[in-house]
């Protein structure tokens, strides 16, 4: 198997990747996930070490199968997760991630999740906090195939910018090949609202803490109901107290 | 003895607009006053430059509180000396509950002062004691801030933050607007049970006599144009309400 070469500004998957950092991780390894029929599975994907993190999730759902995926992308300086799932006869898959950075972090999650057989659903929940100059994106494709019928997606792609000198990408991609599918996407990219943080320090919050409060109530929904909901909202919000 | 809240020909611009334009006033510890007056006359400014709003920005004068210089104070840092301010429109802030929030702002208020933070289970026994004062269900204190609220809800969520939060002197900015007659007496009553005290004062900013039905004012003050331009006892309200601002002021 000949290694692929590294990836240029021009592939779509890596238009916003920090190139230099993914050379000092490449090749990255494809990590192969298959869920057997019926079968149901979680998994906490935590992006740990401030360094460049790469990873390539390649995840099977056989016919029945569910998978609960969560991603916290908080403290790479190049932190990569690429999805790609696929989807077999009435298969559920859920994601939610969040992105916390801050100085100059590039942290990126791009999917591909491919409906192959009727009656998958998938969800994807997908929240950005970006402060100083980091980079946050959010590339997600979802393929409807062929006699897909009866598919339910969903993508809700939110970012908040609490500085000027962050960046927000994001881009939720639809490819349907078959009748009677039900794909929703909703993005927004946003600042925190003033009148609330105002409201919040009227009672006697600090700044900081307000701010930490709305963030942390942001992020909550990529987390909502996640079999470690606890301990992944107690490490976004150890993160969020350094970003405000 | 030394006012309470002493505001000395204050002036202040909203977006470079001048809408207070010198404005005195004086309130002692133990004492209620109503500001009426017609729409655009400043009155909801004065509440947000006391609490410290962005954007409200004090070109000329002083306010002082219990003798510090409140206008070089944080808005947390006002609170934390006993400024409340009750919203005219309070904001809803989803994701955050009103227990969470309000236990967070007491602590950090108690914290600033020097004093031992409240376990959880005291907050929430104070919590519901001032929930009952305004006959509101503790199950929506669990709520997100204001989320789904009718305009009287909030208004009466606003008294409950009130009656939790203890402060000196409350400045209230139409917290009669958008209540029915019952929600009104309740309101009434709450603001009387918590803050008619010898050593607490209230600020009513109001549009009408109503409220003052429940609440008595010591003082009605008239503002127009961004200055006091009438002091009155209560007699003041009822003639305002019958002959209107411009026969009287």
């Amino acid at each position: 198997m000949t290694v692929a070469a590294l990836p240029t500004r021009k592939d779509e998957a890596f238009r916003y990747a920090d190139l230099a950092a993914l050379a000092g991780v490449w090749p990255v390894a494809r990590e192969e996930i298959t869920i057997a029929a019926g079968v149901s599975q979680a998994l906490s994907v935590v992006l740990e070490g401030g360094g460049a993190i790469a990873r390539h999730l390649i995840i099977t759902l056989e016919a029945g199968a569910s998978y609960d995926l969560r991603v916290l992308n908080a403290e790479a300086s190049f932190g990569r997760l690429a999805i790609d799932a696929r989807l077999g006869e009435g298969a559920q898959f859920t994601l939610g991630a969040a992105q916390l950075g801050a100085g100059a972090q590039v942290l990126e999650i791009v999917t591909e999740v491919t409906h192959l057989a009727p009656g998958a659903s998938s969800r994807q929940v997908i929240r950005s906090v970006l402060a100083g100059e980091s980079t946050g994106t959010y590339l997600g494709k979802v393929a409807v195939a062929r006699g897909a019928g009866g598919t339910d997606s969903e993508q809700s792609v939110r970012a908040m910018l609490l500085d000027r000198t962050a960046t927000a990408n994001a881009k939720p991609e639809l490819e349907i090949y078959a009748d009677d599918v039900k794909c929703a996407h909703g993005c927004a990219v946003g600042e925190l609202d003033a009148g609330a943080l105002f409201y919040l320090a009227s009672r006697g919050l600090p700044p900081g803490e307000a701010k930490k409060l709305m963030l942390q109530a942001f992020i909550a929904e990529a987390f909502t109901g996640a079999p470690e909901e606890e301990r992944l909202q107690a490490l976004a919000l150890d993160r969020l107290g350094a970003l405000v | 003895m030394s006012a309470m809240l002493k505001i000395n020909n204050l002036s202040a611009t909203v977006a470079e607009k001048p809408i207070l334009k010198g404005l005195s006033l004086s309130i002692n510890a133990g004492e209620i006053h109503a500001i009426m007056g017609p729409n655009g006359a400043g009155k909801s400014t004065l509440g947000y430059v006391l609490g410290g709003r962005p954007g409200y920005e004090v070109t000329g004068g002083s306010v002082e509180f219990n003798g510090d210089d409140l206008l070089a104070l944080a808005p947390h840092e006002r609170a934390a000396l006993g400024l409340f301010l009750g919203f005219q429109y309070p904001v809803e802030i989803p994701g955050v509950s009103f227990v969470q929030f309000l236990r967070e702002s007491a602590n950090a208020q108690r914290g600033a002062r020097g004093e031992a933070p409240l376990s959880g289970g005291e907050f929430l026994k104070l919590a519901r004691e001032k929930a009952a004062l305004l006959k509101m269900d503790m199950e929506m204190l669990k709520r997100p801030v204001n989320v789904g609220f009718s305009g009287g809800e909030k208004k009466r969520a606003e008294m409950v933050q009130m009656g939790i939060l203890d402060p000196r002197l409350a400045i209230l900015d139409e917290t009669d607007s958008g209540l029915d007659i019952d929600a009104l007496r309740i309101v009434g009553d709450g603001i009387n049970a918590i803050m008619r005290r010898p050593d607490k004062a209230v600020l009513l900013i109001t549009h009408y006599q109503r409220l003052l039905d429940y609440v008595k004012p010591d003082f009605v003050h008239v503002l127009a144009d961004g200055r006091i331009v009438k002091t009155g006892g209560p007699e003041l309200a009822h003639q305002l309400e019958e002959q209107g601002y411009e026969a009287v002021a």
